[in-house]
């Protein structure tokens, strides 16, 4: 069943089979991180000592059943392979009925294997990383319950279980930001995190709003059966609202303010959560929500405005930041930034919006774990201008950060070169200035990663005294192995169109479109400008050396790119103050307003009292004259009455 | 009907004097005795209305106040005694202390 | 055993024990205290095991009382009245549990901050079983009547347990609580004589509720003490404007005295909306609509403003409860089956998360020797399981998803939504409202640097939560989490009662804008 655009392409509804086989066990995959999650996070010190294997071993266990899923799926034909599992009715109220259902098809069975298997790898790298901490067992509690909370996000088959995993991405996302919680900054970025989350919060909590009383249900069978006949202001309120959330999971400008403060977590937290996966919940809302956007071309044009502007804010700030993993949140907001610019493009970029989400989720988990394992060996300084020459202390590391470095940048043949060339394409075909954008921000990657790679690995030691880095174990390296490897393969998803293919029965499949140049010379030109950027990093980095301490004397753009491009003054000026004063005056008036009319009238009571009291003199003849005065106006008023 | 106007105006004058003496006089024997002088006007009062209604019901009721009176005689005069004892006075206007 | 007058003695079992406890002396008290409490939860879940949900009010127990003026010694039980109850007898012994020696003089803890009040454990148990057993007859009643004299009733154990047990100021307190309550109390006594008036216009006088709700009461009447009942009421939840008794109360009272206010007491408000206000005058209700809406709307957001502002613990606390009450006078007042079971489901999860919150504040404060916001701080550190409780009873009052009070707080947005657009917008605004204060309030307590002074693990800071602690807060986690993810038995209690009352009020619900045609593929799934 298809429901039909207005150019004429059609969009494929959600319409499930029941569960058969090992997909009877799909409710497992969310349930045995989240029983590791409650193991250990109410087991307490009893399971300090093999806490962290149990929590290793729950997302392996997801993963092999995902995988066996997978191989369930690609045995069947394309219009069978959507399974939805009924576990119980969760709400029911009147005809509103919300099951807690869950549903594997061919865009969930891919996250369902990055979430697990990039999640493995980085639980395999914390047992090493956190190795010190003494609430180890805790952060693998925090981590499994993310893993969990994840797989709800893309397993749910309603709006409602989708926004409970949401929400779970968010507290776990807050406890680990705020992990080390004794640090005043720490424990207020994760409160950053939160707050910001729950302004998008307003968005998904109004736009199921929405569905309820346009379709009266929040289940995608019944929302993509229903979408083709609900009204255009409906569709584009509930993309614009849906969009909104997008931004505050996806840190998509405008609330992009808190990623860069999550990075106060513990790295292998920034690789899984604010790299990998929670971060592009946004993209895959968007990419789910398909018969929506499709049916709402004003909100998809929202949705490309946020991603082309988003891409280039991260860029500009990763160009500018010292701190190793801030450069690396810069340059994941503008990484997502070209998965929603992709996904706003509909039918045309789904498909590649998911591409860069796997290939961005391998290179950018390796190069966070690479940028933990750096700093392990560098007494936790995460300012490049201490590093320098880092290539021979830490040659796996280094190698295998390599490979993310020339997967980001798009080198010919490597994952990212695959996924991002043709999300460029698809812009300069259907929004060129979007297209150009997105060629610009490819430069602009060449140029901030290359002088991260030169800042950290090459150039002369500026390392601080007592320094000593080296290499870390090999329950971090080879995580790192893995990732590098998938980072340099992460293509072969792209042989012979496959993962187009693969989606097209739930994101639809595009019509023919012309490129106005060849698509070989259009890639002539992006490589050409990455190597602009990239040419521009090691003339400034590379050829001469890195001061140890940061430049003062800058220009206005380099300044306004460390500030974040004044987003934290921008919300302090335009929310956070305004909000003070407001709360202030709203206390003010509730004691002086409220509260001072109660006040007022037992004031006003009591003064009433000392006034009367006077007349209570001890003189009993002042008594007697004033009961005769009231037996006279007694009878005076009888009389006047009787007459 | 009997005319028991003379004594409906002797009643108003005994209690007016009554009520007079209650506020201007200090000493309180004598305020005592013009409470005394208004509940025998109205009792006069009651008996002559009973008079001119030719039933008994006024009369009994004076022979209530009567009784209500020497009993409140008894009282009164004692707490009139007992403040002259503690105080050498029996001003009305000296036994203020009852008051905010 | 169908004769048996169960609802009776589940008031007696209670009101025995508040006899018998200042009886026994200190030493027995919290003992004997509890045993009564958790025999009258028995009772209550032997109800429960009884009721059908869909059978309307049942265990009914109706007598003559004064027969001139038609008042009856009535009970019964419906779903909204079943969960109330079950609410209430589930708190209670939570609250004695939770206190324990809290309220003895010379303890250190909580009401060591300042002096208590005369009879120490023994006095706050006999009251607080007191406060249930008027409570409990409060939500049975179901001749209105009665309701108001155990109504009113409700104001004696309150004031002594206010005034008697806390920090200092807590008589002022105390005296400005039930001011308002009389003054609300006063009104509502002109609507119930209001009623007789009316009744005994139409024949034999009644008070019964059943009698009353199929009453033809004209218009302008069924206005006129509509609003009586609902400024009552209104008092009692507390809405915007007549909310600023709570801050204070909250403030100054033991934490487990305000568990019984906020969370048993105040509820009496919204359940008389529901099954006075709406039940009695259901015109009068919608006629009301826009302003309640309003004022619902104005208690959410400055509500929880004024949370964001406070730095006593406590006073933040109950104010977040104001904002709460916002949302389920809007869920009752949109007319709708989601919004009124949303409401009753708000009722019962509020009433467990807050409470949790309340004793874990209380908890945190007996080991800080303060309530300051400002002044704790760190405090993760030295009691991770009393940090972590604490952060489960916020992210529920908050409204996190997988939470019970998700589900209640959705079900009123979606449907004030449905009410109208901008209703829903801005009872959202509430959600991030609530993040703030919630999270702000746990950034300043729980977390950041321990100060140097209390490093030393013999101070009572600390200590982390004893046995008989977590005993107390845990059932109320676990129910959080429970009906979060599975709410069907509140739903089974609130459903049927809820089609009732919107069928007795005459609304229907708006059918959605799209119906969409049933697809071959979602049939053979289910």
């Amino acid at each position: 069943m298809f429901l039909f655009t207005e150019g004429g392409h059609s969009i494929p509804v959600v319409d499930p089979l029941g569960t058969a086989g090992v997909f009877s066990l799909m409710w497992l995959v969310i349930a045995l991180p989240l029983a590791g999650a409650a193991v250990l996070l109410l087991g307490g010190r009893r399971t300090d000592s093999w806490g962290h294997y149990l929590g290793t071993a729950m997302p392996i266990g997801s993963f092999a059943i995902s995988v066996y899923m997978l191989l369930d799926l690609l045995g069947r034909d394309e219009t069978e392979r959507s399974v939805s599992q009924h576990l119980w009715d969760w709400v029911s109220v009147g005809d509103f009925r919300v099951g807690m259902d869950l549903l594997v098809d061919p865009l969930t069975i891919l996250f369902l294997l990055l979430i697990t298997g990039v999640g493995s790898l980085i639980h395999v790298y914390s047992i090493g990383y956190m190795s010190h901490d003494p609430r180890r067992r805790r952060f693998f509690g925090y981590l499994n319950l993310f893993v969990a909370a994840m797989l709800m996000l893309v397993m749910s088959e309603n709006y409602l279980g989708l926004f409970l995993g949401w929400e779970g991405v968010g507290l776990a996302s807050y406890l680990l930001i705020g992990f080390w919680q004794h640090k005043p900054s720490a424990a207020a970025a994760a409160k950053k995190a939160f707050v910001i989350n729950r302004v998008g919060d307003i968005g998904m909590s109004l736009a199921i709003a929405m569905f309820f009383v346009t379709f009266g249900s929040t289940s995608f069978t019944v929302i993509s059966q229903g979408a083709g006949e609900a009204g255009d202001g409906a569709l584009t309120a509930i993309g614009l609202l849906l969009l909104l959330g997008a931004c505050g999971k996806s840190a998509q400008v405008p609330l992009q303010a808190w990623l860069l403060d999550a990075m106060e977590g513990p790295t292998p937290v920034s690789a899984l959560i604010h790299a990998a996966t929670m971060v592009t919940a946004g993209v895959y809302l968007i990419t789910r929500s398909n018969f929506i956007f499709e049916l709402a071309p004003h909100a998809q044009t929202a949705v490309v405005v946020v991603g082309t502007v988003t891409l280039l804010w991260g860029a500009v700030i990763g160009c500018a930041k010292d701190d190793i993993k801030k450069a690396l949140a810069g340059s994941t907001m503008s990484q997502i930034g070209y998965m929603v610019l992709a996904a706003g493009l509909g039918v045309y970029g789904y498909a590649f919006a998911i591409f860069h989400l796997l290939t961005h989720g391998f290179f950018k988990a390796n190069m966070f774990l690479g940028a933990g394992s750096v700093m392990h060996g560098m007494d936790d300084d995460v300012d490049m201008r201490h590093y320098g020459a880092l290539r021979k202390a830490m040659p796996v590391t280094f190698a295998t950060f390599a490979m993310g470095y020339l997967a980001i940048i798009g080198f010919p043949g490597f994952s990212g070169f695959w996924s991002k060339d043709h999300i460029i394409e698809a812009a300069l075909v259907e929004s060129p200035i979007a297209g150009v954008c997105a060629l610009l921000g490819a430069g602009v990657t060449g140029f901030y990663m290359t002088r991260l790679m030169l800042m950290t690995f090459f150039g002369e030691k500026r390392w601080l005294k007592d320094v000593h880095p080296h290499e870390s174990p090999s329950v971090m390296t080879v995580p790192l192995m893995v990732l590098a490897a998938l980072s340099v393969l992460g293509g072969v998803l792209f042989i012979g169109h496959w993962i187009v293919d693969w989606l097209s029965p739930v994101v639809g499949e595009a019509p023919e479109h012309a490129l106005p140049i060849p698509a070989l010379a259009l890639t002539a030109i992006t490589v050409v400008v990455v190597a602009a950027g990239v040419a521009v990093a090691w003339l400034l980095f590379g050829r001469r050396p890195v001061p140890a301490t940061m430049p003062i004397d800058v220009s206005p753009v380099i300044k306004a790119a460390r500030a974040d491009l004044y987003g934290d003054a921008i919300n302090e000026g335009l929310v956070v103050q305004p909000g003070r004063v407001l709360t202030s005056g709203v206390v003010g008036f509730d004691h002086s307003g409220a509260d001072g009319l109660v006040r007022g009238g037992a004031s006003v009571v009591a003064g009433a009292g000392q006034g009367l009291r006077k007349l209570q003199n001890g003189f009993v003849r002042s008594y007697a004259l004033s009961v005769l005065s009231g037996v006279l106006i007694v009878i005076v008023t009888l009389a006047v009455v009787n007459l | 009907m009997n005319d028991v106007t003379p004594y409906i105006l002797l009643s108003a004058i005994l209690f007016t004097i009554g009520t007079v003496g209650v506020l201007v006089r200090r000493n309180a024997i004598v305020v005592f005795m013009c409470v005394e002088l208004m509940l025998n006007a109205s009792n006069l009062a009651l008996v002559a209305f009973a008079y001119q209604h030719g039933d008994l019901e006024g009369q009994i009721a004076a022979f209530f106040v009567m009784v209500v009176a020497a009993a409140e005689v008894v009282v009164g005069l004692a707490i009139i005694m007992t403040i002259f004892r503690t105080r050498r006075s029996a001003s009305v206007d000296d036994a203020s202390l009852l008051k905010y | 055993m169908s004769d048996f007058p169960w609802l009776t003695v589940m008031l007696l079992v209670p009101l025995a024990g508040a006899a018998l406890v200042p009886v026994v002396g200190a030493a027995l008290a919290r003992q004997v205290g509890l045993v009564f409490s958790l025999v009258t939860l028995g009772v209550g879940v032997a109800v429960a095991a009884q009721y059908h949900a869909s059978d309307g009010m049942q265990f009914t127990e109706t007598y003559d009382w004064i027969s001139a003026f038609g008042v009856h010694y009535a009970l019964g039980v419906d779903g909204l009245g079943l969960l109330m109850v079950l609410l209430t007898a589930v708190l209670v012994p939570i609250v004695i549990a939770a206190s324990w020696k809290d309220a003895d003089e010379g303890e250190a803890g909580y009401g060591a901050l300042d002096g208590n009040g005369q009879g120490g454990s023994a006095g706050f148990i006999a009251w607080t079983l007191a406060l249930e057993a008027l409570s409990l007859a409060v939500f049975l009643a179901t001749d209105v009547f009665l309701f108001y004299i155990v109504f009113e009733a409700t104001l004696i154990p309150a004031y002594f347990l206010i005034g008697g047990f806390g920090r200092a100021g807590r008589s002022a307190a105390a005296v400005k609580f039930l001011l308002f309550q009389l003054a609300g109390g006063l009104v509502l006594l002109g609507g119930v004589i209001g009623l007789y008036v009316v009744s005994a216009q139409q024949g034999a006088p009644s008070y019964l509720l059943s009698d009353l709700m199929s009453l033809d009461i004209g218009t302008t009447a069924g206005r006129v003490l509509f609003v009586t009942f609902f400024v009552a009421f209104a008092i009692k939840a507390p809405l915007f404007p007549v909310h600023t008794w709570l801050a204070d109360t909250t403030e100054k009272a033991t934490p487990g005295t305000s568990v019984l206010l906020v969370c048993v007491l105040d509820k009496i408000g919204t359940f008389g909306m529901l099954r006075f206000c709406l039940g009695i005058f259901p015109e009068a209700s919608q006629w009301a609509t826009p302003v309640v809406i309003a004022l619902a709307l104005v208690s959410i957001v400055y509500g929880a403003l004024l949370a964001i502002g406070q730095d006593d613990l406590l006073r933040l606390i109950g104010l977040t409860s104001l904002s709460h009450f916002g949302f389920i006078v809007l869920g009752i007042f949109v007319f709708s089956s989601q919004g009124g079971t949303g409401a009753v489901l708000y009722m019962v999860n509020h009433g467990l998360g807050t409470a949790a919150l309340f004793l874990l504040a209380g908890y945190a404060i007996k080991r800080r020797g303060t309530a300051s916001i400002a002044a704790m701080g760190g405090q993760e550190k030295l009691t991770p399981v009393l940090a972590g409780l604490m952060l489960v009873a916020g992210l529920a009052t908050l409204g996190l998803p997988g939470l019970s009070t998700f589900v209640s707080e959705f079900l009123v947005i979606i449907s004030a939504f449905q009410y109208h657009w901008f209703v829903g917008a801005v009872a959202v605004t509430g959600i991030v409202l609530a993040a703030i204060y919630v999270l702000w309030m746990y950034q300043r307590t729980m977390t950041g640097p321990t100060p140097e002074a209390l490093a030393d693990p013999a101070l009572p800071s600390s200590r982390d939560v004893s046995v008989r602690e977590i005993a107390a807060v845990a059932p109320l986690v676990a129910a959080l989490v429970f009906l979060g993810f599975y709410p069907t038995p509140l739903l089974d209690a609130a459903n049927p009662y809820i089609g009732d009352l919107m069928s007795h009020v005459g609304v229907t619900d708006a059918p959605p804008d799209v119906t969409a045609p049933a697809a071959g593929h979602a049939e053979e799934a289910h």
